[in-house]
């Protein structure tokens, strides 16, 4: 039976109006039975009484239009999981995990790779159109190079301009083995510590290839003009980082991020002037479109007139980043989502570790119920801040009340517990060390602020030490404590001064005066889409680039590599690699997106929208993802268990269930609706989130960011299980998250020795 | 702390505006300013009221995104921040806040505190860049030396986040903050001497076709600039659009 009716009203000026009934059954409304109804009018008017042939049409395909809405309505009210289920789905039996690594050793496996693929001639490339989604580094740089080679490229942003991409937000820097320093860098070297660094859990042959095209990336950028730090000399500098002994970190101040990608914008702005890139701001991909199985367009939403487009393309990239938003709370944007990968998975793109997720240590901590996001305060910060807390629990207790001050604690009690654990690498330990360290003494009831859960990092100690330095250079009092600090402070602000002006104006404390307040916070996704060497996922002409795939960090990523990555997949892999599968479409021709295939995935998307705003729930968007967070934090967060991981796939189920009963979107689809994107995003977090507690569950060793509690050295470290797990889960959708399949793509270490990592 | 928050609520961009007024209840000094407007975005829809739609993405004051003009003021009442730096303990409590979208010419309303800043992309598209293929063929990065002062001035210029509040401010609306301060980064660097010519005409054309207003150095610009972003810029551009000028 058709539950949406079409009914006609006549109106006083000669038209008609169409109007909807949705009959939800019947309701007691004072003791009385009623029909409970929702009602839609639509936006366009019938001739009352047609006489002109036109008015006749019109009013026909009107009516034809009008049936099409109450069909997609109609399908829009059925029981919430529908989505989940066949409509959306496609199954991909043809695909075999294969990662297809080239042959030869490792060194040679890319100069090898590069020689044999083939290429597409410059002719050619004016035939074929390449979809690109999102303008971080990695979609920027591969947008600008794909047009600069000669293909037709349109890209997608939902930011008002690809410049507000969130790689912007990037403090520290960028790697790569230019050995400027003369301290024994080398291409091998970074490929190795990238290995260690992910805990072994990373694909050698794409780390090595990273490794050596980092060099060039520097190169090209400041061909760009990108303003990197300079020596009095005018040539580069280099800075630190954790996890490695040697300078090979380029940056600009603390805003490497935003210089990189204003430079990557920069290029793409030059295509786009051109006419070699079509820039669509403000849009949306609302889905992948297959054809025959091939990736062939996509679905993109208009964010400013809420219009669904079809867009076919020969080869779709997706470059929209991680999905720490999947927490609610995090360091990431606020639009930063999954959805564009989330909808590649569910047409058949496997999704790889999505449990591997970067806890950063040093972010400002959660203030109350209203926070909305994260604020990181950079990894190089730990050079010169001390990590502690009291060692009494009484005074952590006096803290936490405001009855004491932390400059009041006396040196012998307090307990700086990184240098107690890890006296050989300290406060540099690596992130997933330092955060679970940080949890560790907060769950022990040391944590130092109103919500106890946070600690000190302290630049007491380094401010005198710079300014005994500084009162020694010129000839000063060593001994006059205040000048000592005066002299101490400027130095710490000429190296760190916008973070500390930054947290002053979060928190309201001064940073030089007292300690700053520091917790870890979720930062960067190593997992993702699943890839293979060439950068496709498992759906043919479907790619996946930066940090959206599951990419060479493993199960850990060290700091100032993830702008390495991007750029690196962006300007120099990717636009190689892509022309390998495109050279069999030279003579395919425009993609018709009046296809069968196109004309389903729209219905989809819009009946998908229209679920949402005629859902009649009473909870926001918010009140959804909020809740979201609180679950994948306490029980898929810094360390995780059996128990609570299984309790959270049951729990994020029952609230996804609850979302798509419940949820409030308001306003209408064809307008500028905030909510109503949000929506979108939050729904496939809901999916995400399930599937990642099931990988996280599936992998009962500890590796990096994953941490399982079941798996852990008599001390608390965590261990690795090389015998069971030394591989990369890759898992198909099913119909469901809960029906995912595990595929395992096995890890063979040639090159380097596999080793348990210790910082003791 | 309980606030009035005056609203400018506009539907679409054809549509006319009005400033709405709202009472909001029990807001912490801790939140930022966008908080606020979360807290009051729920309260709205709980009331069947349409939420306000704004920009805002990072939320650390770098993406460029959020945009009020708030008591007057781009980005409000503090200084070197953006609006979703701004926190509340800036204001009283009992206070009167009116909040507006960034207004210029080039700059159309799209919903309520939402505008449209494509112009900003355009006038970039016309000459913000360095014409170098990105194939990682260049030479080596330190062959190109760069005198450390200018490298640190060019990249005082490049710190511009392009969200617009120099046009909001000034009462020209004019663009010529942050449009100096690209063409500032790369006449500094010897990477974009080749280009420079051409990229200062074009570049100050299209910002002109835009509908951008004219400079008169009142300097409303620099102080309201959440980057600090300095009026040496302009002093340079004018210098680098002269030069070009007489050459043709």
């Amino acid at each position: 039976m058709k539950k949406v009716k079409i009914r006609y009203r006549e109106n006083s000026n000669g038209t008609s109006s169409i109007r909807l009934n949705y009959f939800h059954g019947y309701e007691i409304v004072k003791g009385k039975k009623k029909a409970k109804r929702s009602i839609k009018t639509l936006p366009f008017h019938l001739v009352t009484n047609p006489v002109t042939k036109e008015d006749i049409k019109q009013n026909e395909s009107y009516k034809k239009e009008a049936h099409k809405i109450a069909e997609s309505w109609e399908k829009s009210l059925l029981p919430s999981e529908s989505f989940l289920k066949d409509n959306s789905f496609t199954k991909n039996t043809m695909f075999k995990l294969d990662s297809k690594i080239p042959e030869g050793p490792v060194t040679q496996k890319w100069t090898n790779h590069k020689g044999k693929i083939n290429l597409v001639s410059p002719a050619n490339k004016r035939l074929i159109d390449i979809i690109v989604v999102g303008t971080g580094l990695a979609g920027a740089s591969a947008s600008a190079t794909l047009a600069e080679l000669g293909y037709n490229v349109k890209t997608f942003c939902f930011q008002d301009s690809p410049r507000r991409a969130h790689s912007i937000a990037a403090q520290g820097g960028i790697n790569a083995a230019k050995n400027y320093q003369g301290d024994g860098d080398s291409t091998y070297r970074l490929f190795y510590d990238t290995i260690k660094g992910g805990d072994y859990r990373s694909r050698e042959a794409n780390v090595h290839r990273l490794a050596e095209v980092s060099t060039n990336i520097i190169d090209q950028c400041v061909a760009q003009g990108v303003p990197f730090a300079r020596d009095y000399g005018g040539l580069l500098d280099n800075r630190s980082f954790g996890g490695v002994l040697v300078s090979r970190t380029f940056y600009a101040k603390g805003q490497t991020g935003q210089q990189l990608l204003l430079g990557a914008y920069s290029a793409m702005n030059r295509q786009i002037g051109r006419g070699k890139i079509k820039m669509y701001n403000r849009h949306e991909m609302m889905d992948i479109v297959l054809v025959d199985g091939k990736a062939r367009g996509i679905i993109a939403r208009n964010l400013v007139d809420g219009k669904i487009e079809r867009h076919g393309a020969h080869a779709v990239v997706i470059a929209s980043g991680g999905y720490g938003n999947v927490f609610f709370l995090s360091t990431n944007a606020m639009g930063s989502n999954v959805s564009a990968g989330w909808k590649i998975h569910k047409k058949g793109a496997y999704f790889a570790n999505p449990c591997f997720t970067q806890i950063h240590p040093t972010c400002i901590p959660v203030s109350g119920d209203h926070q909305s996001k994260l604020t990181l305060m950079s990894e190089s910060l730990r050079n010169d801040g001390r990590i502690w807390v009291p060692k009494n629990i009484e005074d952590s207790k006096a803290i936490r009340e405001g009855r004491l001050k932390p400059t009041e604690i006396l040196e012998e009690n307090r307990d700086y517990y990184l240098e107690r654990r890890y006296p050989a690498f300290g406060n540099l330990v690596p992130r997933d060390v330092a955060s679970r360290a940080a949890k560790e003494r907060c769950d022990a009831g040391f944590g130092v602020n109103k919500t106890g859960e946070a600690v000190y990092l302290d630049f007491a100690s380094s401010i005198i030490r710079y300014g005994k330095e500084q009162a020694h250079v010129k000839g000063l009092d060593e001994n006059d404590s205040v000048l000592v600090k005066k002299l101490g402070q400027d130095v710490v602000r000429a190296k760190y001064g916008n973070l500390f002006q930054m947290y002053e104006k979060i928190v309201d404390q001064n940073p030089y005066e007292t300690p700053m307040m520091i917790y870890p916070a979720v930062h960067y996704t190593m997992g993702g889409v699943w890839v293979d060497y060439n950068l496709m996922t498992s759906i043919p002409g479907c790619y996946a680039i930066g940090e959206a795939n599951f990419s060479d960090h493993g199960a850990n990523r060290l700091g100032a590599s993830a702008l390495m990555q991007g750029l690196a997949d962006g300007y120099f892999v990717l636009p190689y690699t892509i022309g390998d599968y495109l050279s069999d479409d030279i003579r395919t021709g425009p993609i018709d997106t009046e296809l069968p295939e196109f004309e389903k995935a729209e219905s989809t998307v819009k009946a998908q929208l229209e679920a949402f705003i005629s859902n009649n729930g009473t909870q926001s968007v918010d009140y959804y993802h909020r809740k979201l967070g609180k679950i994948m934090w306490d029980k898929c967060g810094m360390s995780r268990n059996e128990k609570g991981l299984k309790d959270a796939i049951i729990e994020i189920k029952e609230l996804r269930e609850d979302f798509y009963k419940n949820v409030n979107v308001p306003g209408r689809t064809d307008e500028f609706n905030e909510q109503l994107a949000k929506a979108g995003r939050v729904a496939d977090f809901l999916e995400l989130g399930e599937l990642f507690a099931k990988d996280a569950l599936e992998r009962s060793e500890s590796c990096g960011g994953h941490f399982r509690e079941e798996s852990q050295t008599p001390e608390g470290e965590a261990l690795r299980d090389d015998e069971n797990f030394t591989f990369v889960s890759a898992w198909e959708f099913k119909g469901a998250p809960s029906k995912a399949k595990l595929h395992k793509e096995e890890l063979k270490y040639e090159e380097i020795e596999v080793k348990t990592r210790s910082y003791k | 702390m309980n606030l009035t928050l005056k609203v400018w609520r506009q539907a679409n961009k054809s549509a006319k505006g009005k400033i709405e007024t709202y009472q909001i209840k029990e807001i912490s000094p801790d939140m930022s300013f966008l908080e606020m407007m979360d807290v009051l975005n729920e309260q709205l829809m709980l009331e069947q009221i349409d939420p306000i739609a704004f920009d805002h993405d990072c939320r650390e004051g770098i993406c460029g995104m959020c945009s009020m003009f708030i008591n007057g003021e781009a980005h409000g009442p503090d200084r070197l921040v953006t609006t979703c730096q701004l926190h509340m303990r800036k204001f009283k409590d009992g206070d009167t806040i009116t909040i507006e979208p960034f207004r210029a010419k080039a700059f159309p309303v799209i919903k309520d505190l939402t505008v449209d800043r494509s112009s900003f992309d355009r006038v970039q598209q016309a000459g913000g860049f360095v014409s170098v293929n990105t194939s990682g063929n260049t030479q080596d990065a330190n062959a190109i030396p760069i005198d450390k002062h200018d490298a640190d001035k060019a990249f005082d210029a490049a710190t511009c986040i392009g969200c617009g509040a120099c046009v909001a401010t000034c009462k020209n609306a004019s663009a010529m903050l942050f449009v100096s301060a690209k063409v500032s980064q790369y006449a500094l660097l010897p990477q974009g001497k080749v280009e420079a010519t051409d990229r200062v005409l074009n570049m100050v054309k299209q910002m002109d076709e835009e509908g951008f207003g004219n400079c008169t150095n009142t300097g409303a610009c620099e102080v309201e600039c959440p980057k600090g972003i300095s009026l040496e810029n302009i002093a340079r551009m004018n210098r680098e659009y002269l030069f070009a000028s007489l050459k043709g």
